[in-house]
Parts: C-alpha cells; sequence; structure tokens
C-alpha cells in the first residue's frame, strides 16, 4: 500500500489513536448509562463490565495520542477538553442507548469490528500499538461473545423481540460504512505498518455477522447509503450532548487535581 | 446431646419446647451457625428474610444515586472506579438475594415486594446526589457506616447470610478508602473543591448518623434479635462507633462536622454530639423522602421496560431446550 508522502507518521498515529480511543470511550459512556438500569441485576455487571474494558482502553489510547503528540495532553486532557468538533470516534459508537436491542446491536457490529481490528494491530510494527491491542483484544473477545450471544437470543425469542432486534439493526447498519472506509490517516498508519488495512475488515466482519444473523433469524441489512465524518470530526447531533455531561463537572469547577 | 436438651425444657408457664427449638436454641447459645437445612422457628425465618431482603434492597437502590454520577465523574480513572464500586453493589445485591432465597422465598417475590413499595431499604438512598463530592462523602461516610454495620453480622447466627457479608464487607471496604481519597483530594483541592466537600458533609452527615436506625429507647425488634445473634450491638452503640470513628477524619481533612454539640469528652473517651432530626427520619422512612418516588420508579422502569428482553431470554432458553430434546430423540 502506498503511503500518502505529506502526513508526518506522529501526526497520523497521533490520529489513529484518537480514533480508537474516542470510539471506546464514547461506547463507554454510552453503555454505562444503563448501570442500575438493565433489564436485570445479572445485566447490570455484565454490561457495567464491558464499559470498564472501554473506558480502560481508552485510556491507554489517548496517552498514546498525548505521548506521541508531545503537547504535554494527558488522557483526561484529551478526553474532557476537547469539542465535538475534534472527536474521532466512529459515528455507530455516539448513536443513543435506546432500547435494549439497540444498545446491543450496536455494540454487536462495533464488537465485531474491533476485535478483528485489534487482532490486526497486535502485530503492529509499533510496541505501543501492538501492546495496547494484545491486551485490549482479549477483553474484546469477550465482548464480541457476548453481544452476539444477545442477538441470537433476542432475535430467536419472541415475535416482539425479533421486531425490535430487527428495526435496531436496519436503523444502525447505515453506520457500519465508514468502519472499513479507510482515509489518508488509516492509509498513512497502514502504509508503515503501524496499522492496518480497514477494508480487509470487512470480509471476516461480515462472515462473523452473517453467522450470527443465521442462528438470530435475522436478515442482513441491504448496503446502500452509508453515513460517514466521525474519523474527521463531523458527528451526529447526538455527541455534543455525550460530551457537555461527560465534560460537565471537570470544566466547571476549577481544580488540578480530581 | 440431644435428648438431654429434651429433658431441659425452657421454664415458665410450663410449656415445653420442642425438641427443634432446644437445638436451634443450644446453636444459638453456643454460636453455632443455623444452616438452611436446620429447623428454626417461624418468627427467626421471617426477621431474617425481612432483615437481608432489605438489605439486597438497599445494595440495588444503592446503585441509582452514585450511578447518576458515573458520566460525569471528573476523570477517566474516577469514571472507571465509580463503575466498579456501583457494579460491585449490584453484586451485594446478588449475594444477599441469594442468602435470603435459602429462607425458601424466591428472588422475584422480594423484587415484586420492592416494586410495590411493601418492602423497605435503607432510607439514606432516598437522599440526593447534586454534586461529584457526594460521591466521595457517600463512599466516606454511607460505605463506612455500613461497614460498622455489618462487620459484627459476619458472626451472625444465619450461615448464608454470614458468609456473604464477608465478602460484602471487603469490597466496602475499598468503597470507604476510594470515597475518603475523593473527598480528601477535594478538600485539599481549589477553594471551589473544597466548598464542595464541606457542602456534602453538610448535607450527607445526619442522615449517616441516623442510618443505624431509631434510638435504643424506640427500637422494638431489639431485643429478640440480639438474642437470636442476627443483630449484635445496638443502633446506639453502632451510632457512637461511627461518630468516634468519623470526627477525627474529617479534622484531618479539614472539614466541620454540622454539628453545633459535637465534642470529645474526656471522662468517656468518646464524641459526644446532637440529636438528629428523628422526624425527618420517619418522614423519610414513610416515603416522604427528597428521593423516595424517583428511586422506585427509576426501579419499576427498569423493571417493566425489561420484561420483553426477559421474556426473549426465557423463550430463546426454551426453544433451544426444545430443539436439543428433538435432535436427541
Ligand atoms: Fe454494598
Ligand atoms: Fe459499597
Amino acid at each position: 500500500m502506498s503511503v500518502p508522502p505529506d502526513i508526518e507518521v506522529d501526526a497520523a498515529l497521533f490520529e489513529f489513536a484518537l480514533r480508537l480511543g474516542d470510539s471506546a470511550l464514547v461506547l463507554g459512556q454510552r453503555i454505562s448509562a444503563w448501570t442500575g438500569h438493565a433489564p436485570v441485576v445479572e445485566e447490570d455487571l455484565a454490561l457495567t463490565n464491558v464499559a470498564l474494558d472501554l473506558v480502560g482502553q481508552a485510556r491507554l489510547w489517548l496517552t498514546l495520542a498525548g505521548d506521541v503528540e508531545g503537547a504535554g495532553r494527558d488522557e483526561d486532557r484529551l478526553a474532557y477538553y476537547r469539542d465535538a468538533s475534534e472527536y474521532r470516534n466512529v459515528l455507530l459508537v455516539e448513536r443513543p442507548n435506546g432500547n435494549f436491542a439497540d444498545t446491543i446491536v450496536r455494540q454487536f457490529l462495533f464488537d465485531t469490528w474491533h476485535f478483528y481490528l485489534l487482532q490486526r494491530l497486535g502485530s503492529s510494527n509499533d510496541e505501543r500499538v501492538a501492546g495496547i491491542a494484545q491486551k485490549s483484544v482479549r477483553e474484546v473477545a469477550y465482548h464480541v461473545r457476548r453481544s452476539g450471544d444477545w442477538v441470537v437470543r433476542l432475535g430467536d425469542g419472541t415475535d416482539l423481540s425479533r421486531t425490535r432486534v430487527q428495526a435496531a439493526l436496519d436503523e444502525l447498519w447505515p453506520y457500519t460504512g465508514e468502519l472499513f472506509a479507510p482515509d489518508d490517516i488509516d492509509r498513512a498508519v497502514a502504509g508503515r505498518g503501524i496499522g492496518c488495512d480497514l477494508a480487509a475488515l470487512r470480509e471476516p466482519w461480515l462472515r462473523h455477522v452473517d453467522g450470527i444473523l443465521a442462528d438470530a433469524t435475522l436478515a442482513r441489512p441491504k448496503d446502500g447509503w452509508m453515513h460517514s465524518g466521525g474519523k474527521s470530526g463531523r458527528h451526529t447531533e447526538q455527541l455534543g450532548y455525550l460530551l457537555a455531561e461527560m465534560q460537565s463537572v471537570r470544566r466547571s469547577i476549577p481544580g488540578d487535581r480530581w | 446431646m440431644y435428648t438431654q436438651l429434651v429433658e431441659a425444657p425452657e421454664g415458665g408457664i410450663g410449656e415445653a419446647r420442642s425438641a427443634e427449638q432446644a437445638i436451634f436454641d443450644d446453636k444459638i447459645d453456643r454460636s453455632i451457625t443455623i444452616e438452611p437445612s436446620d429447623w428454626m422457628p417461624d418468627a427467626y425465618r421471617k426477621t431474617l428474610l425481612r432483615q437481608i431482603s432489605q438489605h439486597a434492597h438497599s445494595e440495588i437502590v444503592g446503585m441509582l444515586p452514585e450511578g447518576n454520577w458515573i458520566s460525569r465523574a471528573p476523570s477517566l480513572e474516577r469514571k472507571l472506579i465509580l463503575m466498579a464500586k456501583v457494579q460491585d453493589e449490584a453484586g451485594h445485591g446478588l449475594y444477599l438475594y441469594s442468602a435470603a432465597e435459602t429462607l425458601g422465598t424466591p428472588r422475584d417475590e422480594m423484587t415484586e415486594a420492592l416494586l410495590s413499595g411493601r418492602a423497605k431499604y435503607s432510607s439514606i438512598f432516598n437522599y440526593p446526589t447534586l454534586t461529584w463530592a457526594d460521591v466521595g462523602t457517600i463512599g466516606w461516610l454511607v460505605d463506612g457506616a455500613a461497614i460498622i454495620n455489618q462487620i459484627p453480622l459476619t458472626r451472625c447466627s444465619y450461615g448464608p447470610y454470614a458468609r456473604a457479608l464477608v465478602r460484602v464487607c471487603k469490597e466496602e471496604s475499598f468503597h470507604q478508602r476510594q470515597g475518603f481519597d475523593i473527598v480528601s483530594t477535594l478538600a485539599h483541592g481549589s477553594p471551589e473543591q473544597h466548598a464542595m466537600a464541606q457542602d456534602a458533609l453538610n448535607r450527607w452527615w445526619w442522615p449517616s448518623v441516623m442510618m443505624f436506625g431509631p434510638p435504643d429507647s424506640e427500637s422494638q425488634h431489639n431485643e429478640t434479635s440480639m438474642r437470636w445473634k442476627i443483630k449484635l450491638f445496638s443502633n446506639d452503640d453502632l451510632r457512637q462507633k461511627f461518630v468516634d470513628q468519623t470526627v477525627p477524619q474529617a479534622e484531618a481533612l479539614g472539614l466541620t462536622i454540622p454539628d453545633p454539640d459535637l465534642r470529645y469528652d474526656e471522662s468517656t473517651g468518646h464524641y459526644a454530639f446532637g440529636t438528629p432530626d428523628w422526624q425527618e427520619f420517619y418522614d423519610v422512612v414513610k416515603g416522604n423522602g427528597p428521593c423516595n418516588r424517583d428511586r422506585l420508579r427509576a426501579r419499576r422502569e427498569a423493571y417493566d421496560d425489561g420484561a420483553w428482553v426477559r421474556d426473549a431470554a426465557l423463550a430463546h432458553a426454551e426453544k433451544r431446550a426444545a430443539r436439543a430434546t428433538s435432535d436427541a430423540a
């Protein structure tokens, strides 16, 4: 793959680490809203586990981004003092929690992609990237299994649950295109062996998704027009609210330590 | 031993103890735990069920006030710690429901009692969490009070409850340290942070003092529960212990406890303190606290909104079981 010559390696790695960190953080923030409100107490525990893993991973990526940037921004500077237009998460993760089926489908589509991506990044020629990916992929292997199990349970459950999970799938499918569409940053990191070819993730992703959808008796939506923009900071209306809430204490009260 | 006990009935109005009752009494006297398969008096079973299920409900409802602040925790590390804490409380709820189920009542029935408003939970969770400092203060005071209450109960007479509490107490002491760390960071931080910590202490102090229940002079169930060893210290003794433990901590933080009557009494070696507003306590117990309705509504909504998910999981499990049977046939 050719390396776009005008993107300096650290600048590309900075952006790339933000994308991974922001996606994990925003999704972790979303699912943590279920804590205390899940359908059964066992799900309070399980959803919180996933949120804990994702926010933990976000810290690692954001710390790496800050180190690479070298401007003295730590994980919290990056998490709490950037506005929506500076966030680099994929749009899928900022979609609202909706009902339990919406949450599960969003999770399943993301987890599957996240798993294959991290698996490849585990052999990144940047040791820092490889280290974070190898640690994270073990956690995400569990996330994929869990969200896939729920898609099957809801799909092959009652008529109502099947209707809801199919609706969620139809609604969220147009947000999956962005996951596999590399831009110059992605090409810059992939070309240097730091990242990987995002387009090549689609085939194993689709194979796994199809398998689960078959078990769930669900129909895969047709590929049509796809949303994009998250990775370059053009977000949906939802992200601003999420960040306003997340950053409110940190930004409104003076204090160096929390 | 068995016969010996039968030969020695409780005196009084000539009513012989049953053999089972005698064995039970002997175990209690000798601090041998009662296990689910053992005979136990109905009143003991009922009292325990009420106590353990109320405790479980408190863990579950207790997720709500702090859960409010997960989304706004002011650092990613604090966010993780808070999520893990609230998750622990869900876990405590589950261990305790399991302990209560050994008394013969299914969890669904206990949940129904909570949601219908028949069952009680700790009144402390009917107070609102208004700032980030409340999260620290709850860990420091409320988890701190819970530990003082529960450590003795790890030696209570009912085995499953005692064992569940060993696990619970270990985690509560983490919560308490983490809460104290938040308050300490704020108390030693900017003037705004310090003021926030003081404000939270002002609001949470008296409700925490009241967590130990009404004064001994007004407490109804104390005596029997103490004889059964499902309560080991009186409300007032536990409360004194809490005050004695907490006052020096507040001083170390440079925070002021909102009690003009608070002073160290050289002669007793304890802190003397003012009288809580017991009218407020009874009001909140009766359902008239700042958040009673909000808390129950949140739990009911989670339960009602989750019904279709639980139905789906059940339907799926049945389909799988049916397929497994037809495959095997
Ligand atoms: Fe607890
Ligand atoms: Fe706790």
